[in-house]
């Protein structure tokens, strides 16, 4: 009995304060290479030859630069606009299945998400320079871009429709409502979450792309992603290049921040139907 | 007859979505059996590609390099990630706030800044080593998947089982071992694989991040307009797609038997 009090006093006074202490090597690892070198960027993007400067922030958003994010973001909104219509039908037949099936289908469906981006689209390279025209044009860096992106779009909204409670639908039609008004009025609103989710998926990655333009767009249509590239590595001007991805985090977080915003809205849309 | 009408249009959508999908990686491999040299002219079946695959010493460099930066970084980034989550889990809720976010950066980030950054850091101090940067950077994007796959195994697990071991005389570390480790261990296998599978894939961040030594997709961008032995689509995927269907499959296994359960059970009734 007093052995085993002696043995729990180091071990409950310490344990609250050790086991935070199992955190530490993480901590100073993200200490080096997670925060110092994000604040390198803030500094070369500030400074020029070590003394402060918003010159390279100012040339950043510049027309010329701010042009090429305009173009960056119009082929996003291309780009989710396409993965919507192509991944929701994808996403809604899947949930309606038996559910054995949809679990096996839709693995396949989710797959390319893990498979080299790289070489899924140099294959599209080889098969549109070899069957198409359309290699080195802006339809190929678009086709790429869906195709990369399509799964990030299923994924979440099918995860949303398979949670749907069945027995909706079925006091939908019990009360009249034919397929097409049961799908836009109660199906499609509460799989809202899914959709916002998808387009975050979908949107934030495929602005800030980089290579699928240089491979199948033969370096005609500049993004965002290649500026930068073109900043650091053809130019090597570092305080360029930095004050460029500087604007590209701002941009990113606040269209995160944006669809956070439109999430919570639209599962909030949800509640006031569900009560 | 509608019914059946309409199984047919969905059936032949997905097909298609399907074909989509997997058309150009299946007609690359294919296309790496064929004799000829250009595609769509199949001139005979060969294994010349394969054989000349292992012929070219930068792919086979391209290939340790990818699979064993794979290796240290997930398990180096699922030791220091689990620990990091249970020491985490056992903050003070504000702190460990502070820290979640500052966690979650390499996941939020561009891909492209993260690469970036951790390129000005390496030559901000000299490190010239392309494959100790290499295995850093990827240990750094790593960290944040296999910490966020752990902590919801951490929650589900009950603190009792850690105060116990610690009053039946366990230390804090024998305590972590031998009864948290096993209780979060799903979590602890599901970050791994993960982590795994991110590093084989990576391309932005290994390219900025890199110096000199290439794993596979920097080889092939590098390659890409002199044209990439299609074998190597092969090597890639086949095993990636293998390990896929092995993890998810027993999981829909699991769901047909309970399928099939709940059918006899109504039958019953």
């Amino acid at each position: 009995m007093k052995r085993s009090n002696a043995k729990k006093k180091p071990g409950t006074g310490a344990f609250r304060i050790k086991r935070s202490l199992f955190a530490g090597p993480y901590i100073v690892w993200m200490a080096i290479f997670i925060l110092s070198p994000m604040l390198l960027i803030l500094y070369y993007a500030f400074t020029s030859d070590g003394s402060f400067t918003l010159e390279y922030l100012r040339a950043a958003l510049g027309w010329d630069y701010f042009r090429v994010l305009l173009d960056s973001v119009r082929f996003a909104l291309y780009t989710t606009v396409l993965c919507l219509l192509l991944g929701y039908p994808v996403a809604y037949l899947l949930s309606r299945m038996k559910k054995s099936t949809a679990a096996l289908l839709s693995v396949f469906f989710i797959v390319p998400m893990w498979m080299n981006f790289l070489l899924r689209t140099y294959a599209w390279k080889v098969l549109l320079g070899a069957f198409t025209n359309i290699l080195y044009t802006e339809s190929a860096v678009l086709l790429g871009m869906v195709y990369n992106f399509l799964p990030f779009m299923i994924l979440p909204v099918y995860t949303t429709l398979i949670k749907l409670d069945e027995s909706y639908i079925e006091a939908a039609s019990d009360l009249g409502a034919n397929a097409t008004r049961t799908f836009l009025k109660v199906v499609l609103p509460l799989s809202m979450p899914g959709v916002v989710s998808g387009v975050t998926m979908v949107f934030i990655p495929s602005t800030t792309t980089f290579a699928i333009s240089q491979l199948l767009g033969g370096g005609k249509t500049m993004l965002y992603g290649d500026l930068i590239y073109m900043k650091f590595i053809t130019e090597q001007s570092w305080n360029a290049g930095s004050a460029l991805s500087v604007i590209l985090l701002v941009f990113v977080l606040l269209s995160m921040a944006l669809m956070k915003k439109a999430e919570r809205g639209a599962s909030e849309e949800e509640g006031d139907r569900l009560w | 007859m509608v019914k059946r009408l309409k199984k047919f249009f969905a059936g032949t959508y997905l097909g298609l979505m399907l074909l989509f999908l997997y058309a150009p990686i299946v007609i690359l491999i294919v296309y790496s059996f064929n004799q000829s040299k250009t595609l769509g002219n199949w001139t005979g079946f060969t294994f010349d590609w394969y054989v000349q695959l292992v012929q070219t010493p930068e792919i086979m460099d391209a290939l340790a390099v990818t699979v064993s930066v794979a290796a240290i970084s997930s398990v180096v980034s699922t030791l220091l990630g689990t620990y990091a989550a249970i020491g985490l889990y056992a903050m003070k809720r504000k702190t460990r706030v502070v820290y979640e976010n500052i966690s979650q950066l390499p996941m939020v980030n561009p891909d492209l800044v993260t690469g970036i950054s951790l390129m000005l850091l390496f030559l901000f101090v000299g490190l010239k080593d392309g494959y100790t940067r290499l295995v850093i950077a990827h240990i750094t994007f790593n960290l944040p998947y296999v910490i966020f796959s752990v902590m919801p195994k951490l929650r589900q697990s009950s603190d009792m089982l850690y105060e116990a071991a610690l009053d039946l005389g366990c230390t804090p570390r024998q305590a972590i071992r031998k009864v948290v480790i096993p209780d979060i261990m799903p979590g602890i296998v599901s970050g791994l694989i993960l982590a795994f599978t991110l590093s084989i894939d990576d391309f932005v961040i290994s390219f900025f991040a890199g110096n000199g030594v290439d794993n596979l997709s920097m080889y092939i961008y590098a390659s890409a307009r002199r044209g990439v032995n299609p074998a190597l689509s092969t090597i890639i995927f086949v095993p990636v797609v293998a390990l896929l269907l092995v993890v998810n499959l027993r999981t829909i296994r699991e769901e047909k038997n309970a399928e099939i359960q709940n059918r006899k059970v109504g039958l019953k009734n």
